[in-house]
């Protein structure tokens, strides 16, 4: 029962901060090029134009969940299973969901790179 | 990809990695916080590596918001990953630890990975390409370049206009 626990608090942590990344993602590439933007329209242009932008606080709000789901299953599981776990597979997932939502072109030299990273972080933080 | 860019993902890197150990060891020295002693908080927050620790997560965000703006998430997110190879490398090399040769394999696996990403074009999705361009001269024959033939020294834009899979 406790590793259900784990594993679904683990699986929160990774779906909210796929989410997170998204829209932040896509927030950055409606405000623009900010070394532009700040270049024409000056730095408040960029605070401004980046806080009034309805991503990125959904964005912020998805990190802050991912954020304190990760305090929670991190008191249900070990450390060394739940951090390079949520990790790794945000990287995988955040592969998928930037192919999907963004439409970014993730070809083989991404996939490898996204599977690579994952497989690092995870010995790296078990 | 100008130097200025290298820089902004150089202190997405840093700021993380450096952010994350002064609070991991601000919170040691502050002790647990539990929900029926919230006031330990606000202690916390008066350590002063704690204090730091969160300066350099906003510095590691206000980096991280910069590098999205102009690059791909998949870009982007392999960058960050190399803030675990910094801290491995710190832990031999400053605090003088041992690390184990499956961390060494971790190591070599993330910088494999980024290599990988690094020597690709940094932005490929549409959506920055609808954005007005801002010398609309050039935009345009950025465009027209695009759908005839790119030139291979700009394949960032080329790619983010060009035909998608």
């Amino acid at each position: 029962m406790k590793h259900a626990y784990t594993w679904g608090g683990i699986l929160v942590v990774v779906f909210a901060s796929v989410l997170g990344d998204v829209l932040l993602a896509r927030a950055m590439k409606q405000v623009g090029d900010v070394h532009e933007l700040w270049r024409r329209a000056g730095l408040w242009a960029v605070v401004s134009r980046t806080l009034g932008n309805a991503n990125f606080f959904l964005g912020v709000t998805a990190m802050a969940v991912a954020f304190f789901s990760l305090l929670f299953a991190l008191s249900w599981g070990d450390v060394s299973l739940v951090a390079p776990a949520a990790a790794s597979l945000t990287f995988i997932g955040n592969a998928f969901a930037a192919k999907v939502f963004l439409h970014e072109k993730v070809d083989r030299r991404r996939w490898l790179a996204a599977v690579l990273v994952a497989a690092g972080v995870a010995l790296l933080a078990g | 990809m100008t130097f200025r860019k290298y820089l902004v993902l150089a202190g997405v890197t840093v700021f993380a990695a450096a952010g994350d150990s002064m609070l991991s060891h601000g919170m040691k020295q502050a002790g647990n916080i539990s929900l029926s002693h919230l006031q330990n908080i606000i202690l916390a927050l008066l350590n002063p590596w704690v204090a730091v620790g969160i300066l350099l997560l906003l510095a590691f965000f206000a980096a991280y918001m910069n590098a999205l703006s102009w690059a791909d998430l998949t870009y982007v997110l392999p960058a960050t990953s190399l803030g675990y190879v910094l801290l491995a490398l710190a832990a031999k090399f400053v605090l003088h630890e041992q690390v184990s040769p499956l961390r060494w394999l971790g190591i070599a696996l993330i910088s494999g990975g980024v290599g990988f990403v690094a020597g690709g074009p940094a932005l490929t999705s549409h959506e920055h390409s609808k954005s007005p361009p801002f010398d609309s001269a050039q935009g345009e024959l950025l465009a027209k370049n695009a759908i005839n033939q790119a030139p291979a020294q700009d394949n960032v834009h080329a790619v983010s206009s060009g035909v998608r899979r």
